[in-house]
């Protein structure tokens, strides 16, 4: 629906522009609902208004207003100050205060699920239900987090302003993880779950919003071209139900446009010269866009990508790298060392590389361990397709 | 402005020598004297040993008064400022300097009321 696209697409602002006002979250957010309701009656009839954003803050900040003068008790100032802030807002010009209100929604106070719950509801727009319904929760459960959130925002005194440049890597460091945390949970959990909201077209809107909003922040710009480049792929990484590993996707399905994109963007980063994780992370998926793939080069980006964020993870990645380059039997070494037995890549990579050196018993043994961590189908569809190839070849 | 505390929490133990604790405490002092010219300070102190708390309860009809503290931990509130600042980001900012000073978990709790 026309009025719920354009909905969510203000939404962020409105409820942004009504906290300034305001104060208080919850009132902003009850307003804008408000809003979205009577743009649902009238738009239909009498068209969408040239400034939707104008159209919604200016009814959201009357719907405010009135809620406060029955609230009398602790609206009265607050209402009389908004009005005399004065009632009429130039559509054209709506400003854009979504900036402090990401940093508000992924305040390091918060645990990281109420953040990313947050930065959805009032920043992304979605419903309640939706984001409920996207981290397989039960509504109610999502419900009582979202006005705990609130309530702690206001009880606890989190500022709505942007941070002060001495903390702002830290703070942007937190935005960009609640991005990444949502684009990862749509990434994981697109498969057989089409009633879900498509978390990383979500992730990447709101990637987006804070790339316009930080154009020079270089992490930010990393983020975003990593998405892109991830997302890029989503054709071609199952076809027909069936899980496709990189090195066998068929470029024809990559989304061109997409990954040309994140290519431009990660080009920017590079002219920057202030590499980070997710400015590295978007390198290589860069490389991997270009077929076929320069694996030193990807080995040299996991070795810098070791350096800046060291970690068994980063470390499993780089051995993929490192069996392309110097052969699976190396990689293999490296791969034993790590003590991540609970993450179910270690098992599949490890899998593969037993495979792939002819130790094929226990490259079964190592793909039903990964099988028994994974509750993806797409991904127990492949680990049980190559449970049957090992056991056939023997050994 | 918004008033919280600042909640020192510390091990059940033997107190460090003089030779650790007398810089500690000169900067505590230092950093309290921060708080006063930012004036936000409101008040601050260490408590004694849990050992010398005393709990008060009413059994029936009488008030009982026991020895110790209210519960038993590995840990206990050792000492609590109370400051009165812009918002939690500010709060959180002189915790920090508690905290690096100390070493210790620094609890910040908002009161109910305005400051």
């Amino acid at each position: 629906m026309e009025v719920e696209r354009v909905f969510r697409r203000e939404h962020g602002r409105a409820v942004a522009v009504l906290v300034r006002e305001f104060g208080d979250v919850d009132v902003a957010e009850e307003a804008v609902q408000d809003a979205f309701a009577e743009a649902v009656r009238r738009w239909p009839v009498d068209g969408t208004p040239p400034s939707p954003a104008g159209w919604i803050i200016t009814t959201a900040r009357r719907r405010a207003i009135d809620r406060l003068r029955r609230e009398a008790v602790r609206g009265r100032k607050q209402a009389e100050a908004a009005l005399v802030a004065g009632e009429a807002v130039d559509e054209g010009a709506v400003p854009d205060e979504r900036l402090r209100l990401i940093f508000t929604c992924c305040h390091p106070a918060l645990a990281p699920a109420t953040r990313v719950a947050l930065t959805l509801r009032l920043v992304g727009g979605l419903s309640t239900a939706e984001i409920a319904h996207a981290f397989l929760v039960p509504e109610a459960t999502m419900a009582q987090r979202l006005v705990r959130a609130k309530n702690k925002i206001r009880d606890a005194g989190i500022p709505y302003r942007v941070p002060r440049e001495a903390d702002l890597p830290g703070r942007v460091g937190s935005v960009l993880a609640v991005l990444y945390l949502v684009f990862s949970e749509g990434y994981r959990a697109r498969e057989g779950e089409l009633t879900r909201v498509d978390l990383c077209a979500e992730a990447i809107r709101l990637g987006r919003v804070l790339a316009e909003l930080m154009p020079d922040e270089p992490e930010v710009m990393g983020l975003l071209a990593l998405m892109l480049l991830v997302h890029a792929r989503r054709d071609a990484r199952e076809v027909g139900g069936e899980l496709v590993l990189l090195a066998d996707q068929d470029p024809g399905l990559w989304d061109r446009k997409l990954m040309e994109e994140g290519r431009s963007i990660v080009r920017r980063c590079l002219r920057w010269g202030r590499p980070g994780p997710y400015q590295i992370q978007a390198a290589i998926n860069a490389v991997h866009s270009e077929p076929p793939t320069d694996w030193r080069q990807i080995l040299a980006l996991y070795d810098q990508l070791s350096a800046v964020t060291p970690g068994p993870v980063v470390a499993l990645n780089r051995a993929v790298a490192v069996a392309e380059v110097e052969g699976p039997a190396v990689a293999l070494g490296l791969v034993d060392g790590l003590e991540i037995e609970r993450f179910y890549l270690f098992h599949a990579v490890r899998a593969d590389l037993l495979r792939r050196v002819g130790r094929n018993a226990e490259a079964a043994d190592a793909y039903r361990a990964a099988l028994d961590l994974t509750e993806n189908e797409a991904e127990r569809r492949f680990l049980r397709g190559r449970i049957r190839e090992v056991t056939r070849a023997g050994g | 402005m918004k008033l919280y505390a600042l909640n020192m929490f510390q091990p059940v133990g033997e107190r460090p020598p003089p030779e650790v604790l007398d810089p500690i405490m000169k900067e505590l002092f230092e950093i309290r004297r921060e708080l006063e010219m930012a004036e936000s300070w409101v008040f601050g102190a260490g408590f004694h040993e849990p050992s010398a708390s005393t709990v008060v309860r009413v059994r029936g009809s009488d008030v009982v008064a026991t020895d110790g503290p209210y519960t038993e931990g590995k840990e206990h509130l050792g000492g609590i400022t109370i400051i009165k600042v812009q918002d939690l980001d500010e709060a959180l900012e002189w915790a920090g300097q508690y905290a690096r000073i100390t070493g210790l978990p620094i609890e910040v709790r908002p009161f109910q009321s305005e400051g």
